[in-house]
């Protein structure tokens, strides 16, 4: 009787333990076949051709070299707008704010505008930026609009980076008569630079990944910009209008295949910059 | 001397501010946010009708007689949001135990690695995949043309698996040594204590996680719009096509003049779109502070 029992709670340990692995088996297939599929069907389309050529009759022949540029300045602009104000912030939530009402109303803001849908970014780029400020659907106004959608993951990695510096370091630098801000500029920030590295580092995936809020702000463009006012195309908009309009499945496979690599790339140097934080605080096990 | 110090006390005090006004941009984008997107939405309320634009079943913009009833489109959100919940779920949870409970090391590295990868995907690359492989599958198993509310649920629950998975494991791991202890000693073997004791006790972050990937799956755009068809009808079926909030809001965009009746009404969805989004993320801040409160 007590053997049958135990018999069947040995079993339902089993097959409950089996479930449990089926689901991480299942979810690294996923990942797997996502990634594998884009790269079989998209890689062989990637010629040397397809990247250096100007885009021509809107996607359906020709490559993306002016796209890829034009993604580079959108990532640079969009960083460039966004890294110093987000770091600051960071600083100042980490380092500076006392417990207080308004303190945790910037708080609660910020963890707000994490959770809003990039569509909403986009929204609100296209009223501000590209009617209120007349910059229309511009290189300018979508990098703009990237610098605020990124701002919740720059400002949440950089508080990360900073509390994991520990405080001994701040103390040693006070003790020897360095102000706050000196400690703050000449340690604690140089200790976090590897954990700010890959925040900047998600941020650029989210920056090319993005498509909702560029839609409406960036706009098409084919063309290689000249100047910031012009509109333009990331890659993944241009994946986005390609398949849509059902224009040259070749091109969308391969535009695809690039966008992944360059994401699979920067995951790989953000957890590179995350465990040389990690190593260099020794906190490595 | 004192001059130094002086000059230096003011040089920190401007810093300081400076800082401090850097740490408001949140705030200051949040508030012009609401304001533009109010003011441009509300019109349709008053010139439309606000049970009209909510409850009307009929969307048809540019008809002689322009309908504009959102109804649809909030019914499909929701459907599309919990058939990603339904599927994603369990997922999520079985990964999360496996990483915090029963991995062994090298085996976690390959399953966080692959979250990590998940989580960085964009979501057109999901639309593109899921509209050449998903869609055509569904059109193939139960015979229909494919673009479908099921298509959007499968893509959605893959895409929101990161947030629950990362955040589920979180509060896996946070839960005392002690408990799980204890209920071994008990004689509990190491599967009941994952549901009866862990699982329990990790419950507020569970629900975090689910509310955050809900806000993601009603958030999402550009995924469903390549493969849900994108008919402003109520779907009878899932296996049928409808349109979400979030392709409402973007689709029509183009053609839509500035103050006319269309784009206020591309906005009054926005409004409900945004309206939903807020009461997500009141949620979830209910749920940390009530479980911070709770374990001190």
């Amino acid at each position: 009787m007590a053997n049958k029992q135990r018999d069947k709670v040995r079993k339902q340990e089993k097959f409950f333990k089996g479930l449990i692995y089926a689901s991480a088996a299942i979810t690294v297939i996923i990942v797997i076949s996502i990634i594998g599929y884009i790269l079989i069907m998209g890689l062989p389309n990637v010629t040397s051709e397809f990247l250096t050529e100007n885009v021509t009759s809107l996607g359906r022949t020709g490559g993306i070299f002016p796209i890829i540029i034009n993604t580079l300045y959108l990532i640079g602009l969009g960083l460039l707008f966004s890294v110093p104000i987000s770091v600051m912030a960071a600083i100042y939530l980490t380092e500076y704010a006392k417990k207080g009402r308004l303190v945790d109303f910037i708080k609660l803001c910020t963890e707000n505008l994490a959770g809003i849908p990039s569509v909403i970014f986009g929204l609100f780029g296209f009223l501000l930026f590209g009617r209120i400020f007349g910059l229309g659907w511009s290189l300018l106004n979508g990098s703009i609009t990237v610098a605020i959608v990124i701002m919740p993951t720059l400002i949440r990695t950089t508080q990360e980076a900073l509390i994991t510096v520990p405080d001994s370091f701040r103390e040693g630098s006070l003790a020897l008569g360095a102000t706050k801000w000196k400690t703050i500029y000449k340690v604690v920030l140089p200790s976090a630079m590897s954990g700010i590295f890959s925040g900047v580092a998600l941020s650029m995936g989210r920056i090319i990944g993005e498509t909702a809020a560029l839609y409406l702000t960036l706009g098409s463009g084919t063309k290689l910009v000249s100047d910031v006012m012009q509109s333009a195309r990331s890659l993944a908009l241009h994946l986005y209008i390609l398949v849509s309009e059902g224009l040259s499945p070749g091109n969308a496979y391969a535009t695809a295949a690039v966008l992944i690599i360059v994401i699979l790339i920067l995951n790989l140097s953000a957890s590179l910059f995350t465990y040389r934080m990690k190593k260099k605080l020794g906190m490595d096990k | 001397m004192s001059r130094t110090l002086k000059k230096r006390r003011w040089g920190e005090k401007a810093i300081e501010s400076l800082l401090f006004v850097c740490a408001l941009t949140a705030v200051v984008a949040i508030v012009l946010m609401t304001i533009l997107i109010f003011k441009e939405g509300l019109p349709i309320f008053s010139s439309y009708g606000f049970t009209k634009f909510i409850f009307g079943t009929t969307w048809a913009p540019t008809a002689a007689d322009p309908q504009f009833g959102i109804l649809p489109m909030i019914l499909t959100t929701f459907i599309v949001t919990v058939l990603s919940i339904v599927i994603a779920v369990p997922l999520a949870i079985g990964c999360a135990i496996f990483l915090s409970e029963m991995a062994e090391a090298r085996i976690a590295a390959v399953l966080r690695r692959a979250i990590e990868l998940l989580a960085g995907i964009p979501s057109v690359i999901f639309g593109y995949f899921a509209l050449m492989t998903i869609v055509p599958a569904i059109r193939q198993v139960f015979n229909v043309q494919g673009l479908s509310v099921l298509a959007g649920g499968i893509i959605l629950a893959i895409m929101i698996l990161p947030t629950i998975i990362t955040i589920s494991e979180t509060a896996l791991r946070a839960v005392p040594k002690d408990f799980k202890d204890a209920s071994l000693a008990l004689g509990a073997t190491h599967w009941q204590t994952i549901y009866k004791v862990l699982v329990p006790a990790a419950k507020s972050g569970i629900i975090t996680s689910i509310v955050l990937g809900i806000g993601r799956a009603i958030g999402e755009t550009m995924a469903v719009m390549l493969v849900m068809g994108n008919i402003p009808v109520i779907a009878s079926t899932i296996l049928n096509p409808a349109r979400t909030l979030t392709v409402n809001v973007i689709m029509d965009m183009s053609y839509a003049t500035p103050g006319g009746q269309i784009y206020s009404a591309l906005f009054g969805t926005a409004i409900v779109l945004f309206v939903f989004i807020m009461l997500l993320n009141l949620t979830i801040q209910m749920i940390t502070r009530k479980a911070v409160k709770q374990n001190g």
